[in-house]
């Protein structure tokens, strides 16, 4: 008990000092002279709760301990039984999917909207997490994808005319070819190599995108980039010619919320589409042997797998899915530049997929609302968004490394009768 | 003679640094035989397999499996040569559960078109069925067919091993090659291992390779014997021969 209390009080003397000299003083300069100017009695009232709690956290962290241990179970919380049976399951989703497709229509534009930035994150999400949830290869340059897939739509409207629905597809191809490139040079590579390689890959293809400025604009990226159209509807209040306005032709008056409840359905259908393929793909030899590579390459090779084409495919298909997301962030935005696709980008997709439990798709999809959210709520903190990010990361790797919803396993069961 | 050879090493050699590990091994296995690769520890025994199964590139020599070279291809085209091995120590799919081990064994057999999969055509789920029908029939007959949809990391040692020769055994292969399997297994176990052996010989007609440390295993099973010691091949022959080599109860003996 003694050095329970030392404890205590060494915490919370440091909690004091360094809490008093970052926040209590502050230097200001006046004139030629810097002065410390002291902070006033709130300040240090609240610095003086701090101590307190911080203290008697300290004191009686091994109790408080023993207690989550108790209420938290075995720590590892699987999905109510209800969703266990396969019929019960089939109706929730589809009783979720119903309620995603009404959502539009009962909420207010920027709820929309930012439900729609929300989706994009699922697609990034889910993508990631083929690479480096299920094939176990940490590439922190995603975000190069994401910026490919985004400028072939740009670039093909610009230069071609394409539409948003031809250059969907090929964006998807575009970028699983760039996967499958850069996927060569690094297969030989494992862990810390390869993430610092994917790394600069991030970084290459945003500075190749602010520098080329004869194609891409350089800085000033690429702006009147089409929104998507239904059927050759436009969304807008005058169409370009040939086109007619998705009001005209039902005879409405114009709405824009038309256009942002338009983007959310679409976001919604393709990250619906990227659930669905990715859950296949989970469950054919291909995410199997995704998995094995993961948990054990030598294994795979005496068994007939050729590791270096697992990776590739882990690459190229996990690229695409940036791709077709690329592709949609550049028509919703409607102007793009090399700034949407810095490193952060990245280190936000992959912490949805560690936050998300590594490998399990709907721990991405919940990991990825409150990704998206979160800041979303605590805009007063905005200035503390980096700070609140890294706190729960720290957090996350100290009470649940496994993620908030970790694989379930089987992915295939074998059934008897 | 030569007809019946399935496998044929000549002259292996494999040196680390300034170890030599193998040092002129040659061996040759025939078609339907179970042969045994024994010496004291560190003698080379998994190196020599390392070699055979593309783990190593041999320093020098040559591996001929149905009288194609072996030594310069990668580990996975050996094995989907129809040559597959187990490990010293186990190399399960830990996470994975005990279907899906063999499952992913089935690779090669596996409808793998990515469209096919993904539209669920007819053909895909044929195969998919045949892929478990197998893995059902293997663990039905390594006695773990109740652990299937177990982690396999979470199995007893002993249905491990069984599992991981289970795991070979649906890539239908032609000779298999067990680094030390009894390693740890308790006498009824390695009594079992022993059956289990037998029956693929002569239910499946396999090849087996073995390198053992358990000599009532060897010397029950084994239609040949090579011995090996401190990277030299020592002596061959049957059991009864080996039993009887004065050189190789002075290695055996010096050893304890
Ligand atoms: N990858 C390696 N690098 C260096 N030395 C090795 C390597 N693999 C095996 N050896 C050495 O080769 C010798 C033979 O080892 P091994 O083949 O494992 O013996 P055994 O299986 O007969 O017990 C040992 O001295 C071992 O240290
Ligand atoms: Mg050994």
């Amino acid at each position: 008990m003694a050095s329970q209390l030392l404890h205590a009080g060494f915490s919370a003397g440091l909690t004091f000092l360094l809490g008093a000299s970052v926040l209590g003083v502050e230097l200001r300069s006046q004139g030629v002279n810097t002065i410390v100017a002291v902070e006033g009695p709130m300040t240090w009232l609240w610095l003086g709760v701090a101590v307190v709690i911080v203290f008697f956290h300290q004191l009686f962290r091994p109790r408080i301990e023993a207690l989550r241990r108790r209420t938290w179970g075995g720590s590892r919380f699987s999905l109510p039984p209800l969703l266990r049976n396969h019929a019960q399951r089939r109706l929730m989703i589809a009783l979720v999917i119903g309620a995603l497709l009404l959502f539009p229509f009962l909420a207010e534009r920027s709820a929309i909207d930012l439900a729609t930035l929300t989706l994009i994150y699922v697609m990034l999400g889910l993508g990631l997490n083929v690479v480096v949830g299920l094939a176990g290869l940490l590439d922190l340059g995603y975000v190069g994808f994401y910026a490919v897939g985004a400028y072939t739509y740009a670039l093909l409207n610009n230069y071609f005319g394409f539409s948003f629905w031809e250059a969907l597809p090929l964006a998807g191809i575009v970028t699983a070819l760039f996967g499958y490139l850069l996927g060569f040079p690094v297969l030989r590579l494992r862990g810390d190599y390869l993430a610092i390689v994917t790394l600069g890959f991030g970084e290459i293809i945003r500075i190749l995108l602010n520098n080329w400025t004869e194609l891409t604009g350089g800085p000033n990226g690429i702006s009147r980039i089409p929104k998507p159209t239904l059927f050759n509807l436009e969304f807008s209040r005058r169409a370009d010619e040939g086109n007619i306005p998705f009001h005209e032709f039902f005879g409405i008056p114009y709405d824009p919320s038309y256009k942002v409840m338009y983007l959310y359905i679409l976001a919604l259908l393709l990250s619906l589409a990227t659930v669905y393929v990715i859950y296949r793909l989970m469950r054919m030899p291909i995410g199997r042997a995704w998995e094995a590579l993961r948990e054990d390459d030598i294994a795979c090779r005496s068994l007939g797998l050729n590791p270096t084409g697992i990776k590739l495919s882990a690459f190229t298909i996990g690229a695409s899915f940036a791709g077709f997301a690329g592709a949609f962030f550049a028509a919703r935005q409607g102007f793009i530049s090399p700034e949407s696709f810095t490193f952060i980008e990245s280190a936000i997709v992959l912490a949805i997929v560690v936050l998300g439990g590594m490998g399990s798709q709907l721990g991405v999809i919940l990991a990825a609302i409150a990704m998206t959210l979160l800041p979303e709520i605590a805009r007063e903190f905005n200035e503390y968004r980096m700070l609140l990010f890294g706190l729960i990361m720290v957090m996350m790797m100290v009470w649940r490394p496994q993620g908030l919803l970790p694989l379930k396993r089987p992915q295939m069961e074998l059934k008897r009768g | 003679m030569a007809e019946s050879e399935l496998l044929s090493v000549r002259g292996l050699s494999m040196r680390f640094g300034g170890l030599l590990a193998v040092d002129q091994v040659s061996m040759e296995v025939r078609l339907g035989e179970v042969v045994s690769l024994i010496g004291p520890n560190g003698a080379g025994k998994t190196t020599v397999f390392n070699c055979i199964s593309g783990f190593y590139r041999p320093t020098s020599g040559e591996v001929l499996f149905k009288g194609r070279p072996m030594q310069r291809l990668p580990g996975f085209k050996i094995a989907r040569a129809g040559m597959v091995r187990t490990f010293q120590n186990v190399r399960l799919f830990k996470e994975m559960t005990v279907i899906e081990n063999l499952l992913v064994a089935q690779h090669m057999q596996a409808e793998r078109n990515l469209l096919k999969g993904l539209l669920l055509t007819k053909g895909y789920r044929r195969r998919e069925q045949e892929v478990m029908e197998r893995a059902a029939h293997w663990l039905e007959r390594v006695g773990l067919i109740d652990f299937a949809n177990r982690e396999a990391g979470n199995l007893a040692y002993g249905q491990q091993r069984r599992l991981e020769i289970a795991r070979c055994m649906v890539t239908q292969p032609r000779l298999l090659m067990l680094d030390e399997p009894a390693a740890g297994l308790n006498p009824n176990e390695t009594r079992d291992l022993n059956q289990m052996i037998v029956r693929l010989k002569q239910e499946e007609g396999i090849t087996v390779l073995l390198i053992e440390h358990d000599m009532s295993l060897v010397m029950d099973i084994s239609d040949r014997i090579y011995v090996v010691n401190q990277g030299k091949p020592l002596a061959d022959g049957t059991p009864e021969q080996i039993q009887r080599n004065p050189e190789v109860i002075k290695a055996y003996l010096g050893e304890e």
